[in-house]
């Protein structure tokens, strides 16, 4: 695949603001998965190291005063580049009080209803109508704003996504469909279960644009997605982009992920989003590896010390049981 | 007082609270140009417009999280199932999404929601849609649920659904939509859980809800007759359940009786059975009873379809058999 970085036509800061938001989601990832290790997260943990592109790029072309995201339970990078606290996110996965659902929801959940980060969801596809209820309620409420609704290439044969798809074009929503083809749902190749191999056109059966994306490049990302939230935002029609893109860790950290190769994977840390762009931004004279490096470093003090707020966190008191059930 | 039907009771409130919040939309199959399969809806569109009655595609899961999260953003939606037989095909979303998205956010987030339509067995409608399943809702934490029987009790309720910040599940019955009460014209809102005694008796207590009520009024009236004076407690209200109206009769009348158009296993009749034996242990003078609906799936023969079902003659007899006559 030929890839295009033109850095040169964008603002350094911008430019600064993608990396850095790349670099946080690996770093705070890697620490999740250290945690994991160490038992101080249990459950299902499922990393988004390797997809960091697509969270990036695609928040960055929206505004979360007005726009919303829904995701899955791969939901770490969704929430941090939506401004959630790495210290935060890192104790609700440690399930304490502290974090975001008072350790209530923990890594499948991570909910910041100020900002507009609307989960966190664990049935595969189930969140899709809900995202579209989001989006009738913008229109409904003649409000300017887009939702961005993402999911895995897993959940693209559930009929919550076809039923979505369809609702959104015959009630003209401003909602972006983002499948984050990350080529395994679960264990499972998506070409082995799909009747087509590119999920683009699927969208095209409700009247809906599709278009493939390059999930290791966050500016394509980036651009994809802000035609398509325009498209939403000045049309209110919806659109779909299949973003592809590859999960370097298991499906979930207890998943040695042995459906694969050394060498596929190795292919793919060799198209790395992060390095991509750094490299990009290193020819062109717009950063120094220096200066990359201290931003690396930035991160990783920034992973250590949200590990450092959940440990020192409190957990959740007894009474917490029997709260929020109900409003 | 004017007489209206439980039909027109339903569209009653769905129409004030329309017209008093403009957050309140109604959503389902049939509900806009059709005026509703079973005309619940009827001249809402024409009062509303299709911005607020919303014609969906036969796609329940989809239309119902739909509703669910326009509720997570703010609406107060209105989901008509055309029959709770087809909300089996939302399970996912009410169960996953509207019930557990308060308590896995922290508290971030109200689902203020309504999923009614008619549920219970209705008339030859065989296995796929005469089906009672109120069971598969009451078991759920961060769920309402509410089974009004009288137009009365439908309309007061309704309105306090629409206006309550959960998801309640508003049970129906197609055969209920045309019977007839008496409801004031001006406002009222009815609490959701709390029962009421919809007839006073000092032998037995027969707890019941829905549209069984009216079995149960039949029951009383037979057995008075017999002079057998029956309390009847109409729970209104499933989820939460009013426990101290359901004890407080039971200890005056040292009887129970539960009629239930559900299955017998894992049912409202078989909790309140076991509520009843375990909180009124010492004031009961015999094993609580429960008349249920037969451990069958609904057959379409008529003769079949009633034998399946609570009657007047099997609350008599079981009421009979709590007193031991």
């Amino acid at each position: 695949m030929s890839r295009v970085f033109p850095v040169e036509k964008y603002e350094k800061d911008f430019l600064l603001k993608l990396l850095r938001d790349m670099v946080l989601i690996r770093r705070v990832e890697e620490k999740a998965g250290q945690m994991y290790g160490l038992q101080k997260i249990g459950g299902f943990c499922h990393l988004y190291i390797g997809q960091e592109a697509v969270a990036t790029g695609s928040i960055a072309a929206i505004d979360l005063t007005k726009d919303y995201v829904l995701t899955t339970y791969r939901d770490h990078g969704h929430a941090l580049v939506c401004g959630m606290d790495p210290g935060v996110l890192m104790a609700e996965l440690f399930g304490k009080v502290t974090g975001c659902a008072k350790g209530k929801g923990g890594s499948m959940h991570l909910f910041d209803r100020e900002k507009h980060m609307y989960g966190g969801h664990g049935i595969v596809g189930s969140h899709i109508p809900l995202a579209t209820g989001v989006a009738l309620k913008i229109k409904y409420k003649e409000e300017d704003g887009v939702v961005l609704c993402y999911f895995g290439d897993g959940a693209i044969h559930q009929g919550a996504f076809h039923e979505s798809l369809n609702m959104a074009k015959i009630w003209d929503l401003p909602i972006v469909y983002i499948c984050e083809n990350n080529q395994y749902g679960m264990g499972t190749n998506y070409q082995k279960v799909s009747s087509v191999h590119d999920f683009y056109i699927m969208s095209n059966s409700y009247g809906i644009p599709g278009k493939q994306v390059d999930g290791m490049n966050v500016l394509e990302v980036y651009e994809e997605t802000k035609k398509a939230v325009k498209q939403a935002r000045e049309q209110g029609l919806p659109s779909f982009l299949e973003i592809k893109t590859y999960r370097y860790r298991g499906h979930s950290m207890s998943d040695p992920a042995k459906y694969r190769t050394r060498e596929e994977l190795e292919e793919y840390r060799q198209q790395d989003p992060i390095l991509l762009l750094k490299n990009a931004m290193v020819e062109k004279n717009i950063i120094t590896e220096e200066e990359y490096k201290r931003i690396d470093d930035e991160y990783k003090k920034v992973a250590n010390q949200a590990v450092e707020f959940a440990e020192k966190s409190e957990e959740p008191g007894l009474e917490a049981l029997y709260e929020d059930v109900l409003a | 007082m004017p007489i209206i039907t439980y039909r027109e009771a339903l569209r009653s409130a769905m129409d004030e609270e329309m017209a008093r919040d403009e957050n309140v939309i109604l959503l389902g199959e049939e509900v806009g140009q059709y005026d509703g399969a079973y005309k619940v809806s009827q001249g809402l569109l024409d009062k509303y417009g299709p911005k607020r009655v919303i014609d969906t595609p036969i796609t329940e899961e989809g239309f119902t999280g739909v509703g669910i999260g326009a509720a997570m953003a703010g609406l107060r939606p209105i989901v008509e199932w055309m029959t709770f037989n087809f909300s089996i095909m939302a399970l996912d979303q009410v169960i996953n999404n509207a019930a557990k998205m308060r308590y896995m956010s922290g508290g971030q987030f109200k689902v203020p929601i309504v999923f009614r339509g008619p549920n219970g067995p209705a008339e030859y409608l065989a296995a796929q849609h005469s089906q009672a399943l109120q069971s598969l809702f009451v078991h759920i934490p961060g769920l309402k649920v509410v089974a009004p029987a009288t137009p009365y009790d439908a309309k007061g309720l309704l309105k306090s659904a629409i206006r309550d910040d959960n998801p309640v599940v508003f049970l129906e019955g197609e055969l209920m939509y045309s019977w007839k009460g008496e409801v004031p014209e001006e406002e009222y809102l009815i609490p959701i859980g709390k029962a009421d005694i919809k007839r006073e008796g000092s032998d037995v207590t027969i707890v019941t809800y829905s549209k069984p009520l009216r079995i149960a009024e039949q029951a009383a009236q037979e057995l008075e007759k017999q002079g057998i004076q029956a309390e009847i407690v109409d729970l209104r209200s499933l989820r939460p359940i009013d426990e101290e109206t359901i004890y407080n009769s039971v200890k005056k009348t040292n009887r129970c009786v539960i009629v239930d158009e559900s299955w017998p296993m894992v049912s409202v009749a078989s909790h309140v059975g076991w509520m009843v034996s375990k909180f009124c242990f010492d004031y009961l003078d015999a094993p609580v009873e429960l008349v249920t609906s037969e451990d069958v799936p609904m057959p379409y023969n008529h003769k079949l379809e009633l034998a399946a079902q609570p009657s007047v003659e099997k609350v008599i007899k079981a009421v009979k058999k709590v007193l031991y006559i």
